[in-house]
């Protein structure tokens, strides 16, 4: 479903700040793969996000969906393919408009939009039914502005917004990592029934360790801008957090910076 | 003071269109736009030509709405093409316009004494006086606006031109170009500017070209004493607000030069007006804080 081939990305290029953030990385999704993606800082997790969303362009490489080549598509094209959930709660939504509204924009993903009225009564009913399934009574609340929601009702929303037309390809960037650790089981909770429910082919992107065992049916670590680490299917369900580090430190020669990456 | 509140109302009317302007600026898309310094004479100075060669007024205001969306598509191919700042864009535009104006008008100064204008002939029409002529066609012109923005901004485009105001990378991510969206609302923002022009230079009788200077800052105070003063529950309610709010900053205007205050201080005024009404919010803060501190 998504094919990334030897792409490469170093940002400042040619300053005293340069840095290669991504080297030849080469990752390929099955359809329906749930990959958790876990490194250190500057590990080029959310860069290898980033790559792929089209943030901006990459050095090299290719980076083909569904067998279409979207190298050089920008953002907001390849957006027809992606639906995406932020590590910041306030970047997935748009706070002074109603959460009807966010729906509204959020069901056309991908489409040019047009002389339309934005929403109407059929779709409201539909946006109600899909925020019931969330228990989280903002289906009684569809006309209040998100700015008025909490950070995890917002990341569960943006969650929906991200899945309401279903994507090829579903990036989450630390979505949950600036929650606090009872609303992040929640948003992961519903991360995993909407993406078992759709069978939707998805890139987490997490900072803890147990959460990336957890969840997905294919675990990969970032180290340097390279994958060092890829198990899946039965390997990754037996792995544990010690497992993962010594594989780690085989794997870099290097000791993990655990301040960072939540062991428990 | 009776006598000069329908003038002055009908003034307010004329005006609100450039406030409607701003707020979509300034508000809808979150962008300081001073392409309004130009825009606003740009429109003025198009219809008064127009109007001065004899063609009509729904002609002249076509044209100065349509030079009013060239302008701001100007200021957002500078924005978001070639990256300048926005307020920066603003400014080159702006100045680029004050040569723009006197070449549509062949003089600094363009009088439309003795030509025809909406205003003479709506009065001719329906037989009332020059007062509330205006307020007439202030009030008809306002509605029409303010229906027709409404109805823009709840459709899939100005939805997604509200969202990248409020956030453009959400807007991206839903597969929207945002140089479009902010394009977008430059045009429709730059238009109504123009069309105030367009209105006032016909009920003021002529066209300056330094008849926008200072605009910007009528059109903030407009928004802000709007918002203050009659809220922002909902788009429509922020819409007529700001309408109602151009009309009290006449008011208040009408009141302070009725209280003897030199006319040549009304710019200093208005602009500490808003710059007070800016820092409300701060200030409040502030308030509330030494309260609890106590």
């Amino acid at each position: 479903m998504l094919r990334a081939e030897k792409i490469c990305k170093t940002f400042f290029p040619g300053t005293i700040n340069e840095k290669r953030a991504l080297t030849d990385l080469s990752l390929h999704l099955l359809p329906g793969d749930f990959v958790t993606v876990i490194g250190g800082n500057g590990a080029g997790k959310s860069t290898l996000l980033n790559a792929v969303a089209g943030v901006w362009p990459v050095d090299s490489g290719r980076i083909v969906i569904d067998g279409t080549d979207i190298t050089k598509e920008p953002e907001h094209k390849r957006a027809r393919y992606i639906g995406r959930v932020f590590q910041d709660p306030m970047l997935g939504t748009a706070a002074g408009m109603m959460i009807e509204e966010n729906l509204a924009i959020a069901s056309r993903r991908g489409q040019q939009p047009g002389l339309r009225w934005s929403s109407s009564e059929a779709q409201r009913e539909y946006f109600h039914g899909l925020l019931k399934e969330l228990h989280l009574g903002l289906e009684e609340r569809m006309t209040a502005k998100v700015g008025l929601l909490s950070g995890g009702q917002r990341q569960a929303l943006t969650l929906l917004m991200a899945t309401i037309k279903k994507p090829k390809l579903l990036l989450l960037d630390e979505h949950t990592a600036a929650l606090d650790p009872k609303t992040a089981d929640k948003v992961l909770d519903l991360t995993r029934e909407i993406v078992e429910k759709d069978k939707l082919t998805t890139l987490m992107v997490t900072h803890n360790m147990r959460d990336a065992l957890r969840l997905g049916n294919r675990l990969i670590m970032l180290h340097n801008g390279r994958i060092i680490i890829d198990v899946g299917g039965e390997e990754k369900k037996h792995l544990g957090i010690p497992d993962l580090l010594a594989m780690f430190e085989k794997a870099s020669g290097d000791v993990l910076d655990s301040d960072r990456l939540l062991l428990g | 003071m009776i006598s000069v509140l329908v003038p002055t109302v009908a003034q307010g009317l004329l005006w609100a269109v450039l406030a409607l302007g701003v707020y979509i600026t300034f508000r809808v898309l979150d962008i300081a736009d001073l392409t309004v310094e130009g825009s606003f004479p740009l429109g003025a100075a198009v219809a008064a030509a127009l109007l001065s060669c004899g063609h009509g007024p729904l002609l002249s205001f076509a044209a100065a709405a349509l030079a009013g969306m060239l302008a701001g598509v100007a200021t957002g191919l500078l924005h978001t093409k070639m990256k300048i700042p926005a307020l920066l864009a603003g400014i080159l535009t702006m100045i680029a316009l004050y040569s723009v104006n006197l070449r549509v008008m062949g003089k600094a100064n363009l009088s439309l004494l003795g030509t025809d204008t909406t205003f003479t002939i709506v009065r001719k029409m329906l037989g009332l006086d020059m007062a509330q002529t205006t307020l007439a066609v202030g009030l008809a012109v306002v509605a029409l606006l303010c229906a027709v923005t409404y109805w823009f901004f709840g459709t899939e485009i100005g939805a997604a031109i509200r969202a990248t105001g409020f956030n453009q990378q959400m807007i991206r991510a839903q597969g929207v170009n945002t140089d479009v969206t902010v394009i977008l609302g430059l045009l429709i923002s730059n238009a109504l500017v123009a069309l105030s022009g367009a209105l006032v230079a016909q009920s003021n009788g002529f066209a300056d070209v330094g008849m926008g200077t200072g605009t910007i800052v009528i059109g903030l105070a407009s928004v802000i004493i709007g918002e203050v003063l009659f809220g922002t529950r909902s788009f429509w309610n922020s819409l007529l607000s700001v309408v109602l709010g151009s009309v009290v900053y006449r008011l208040v205007i009408a009141f302070v030069l009725y209280l003897g205050m030199p006319p040549n201080d009304l710019k200093l005024f208005t602009s500490i007006l808003v710059a007070v009404a800016l820092a409300l919010p701060l200030l409040k803060e502030k308030a509330g804080l030494g309260k609890r501190r106590r």
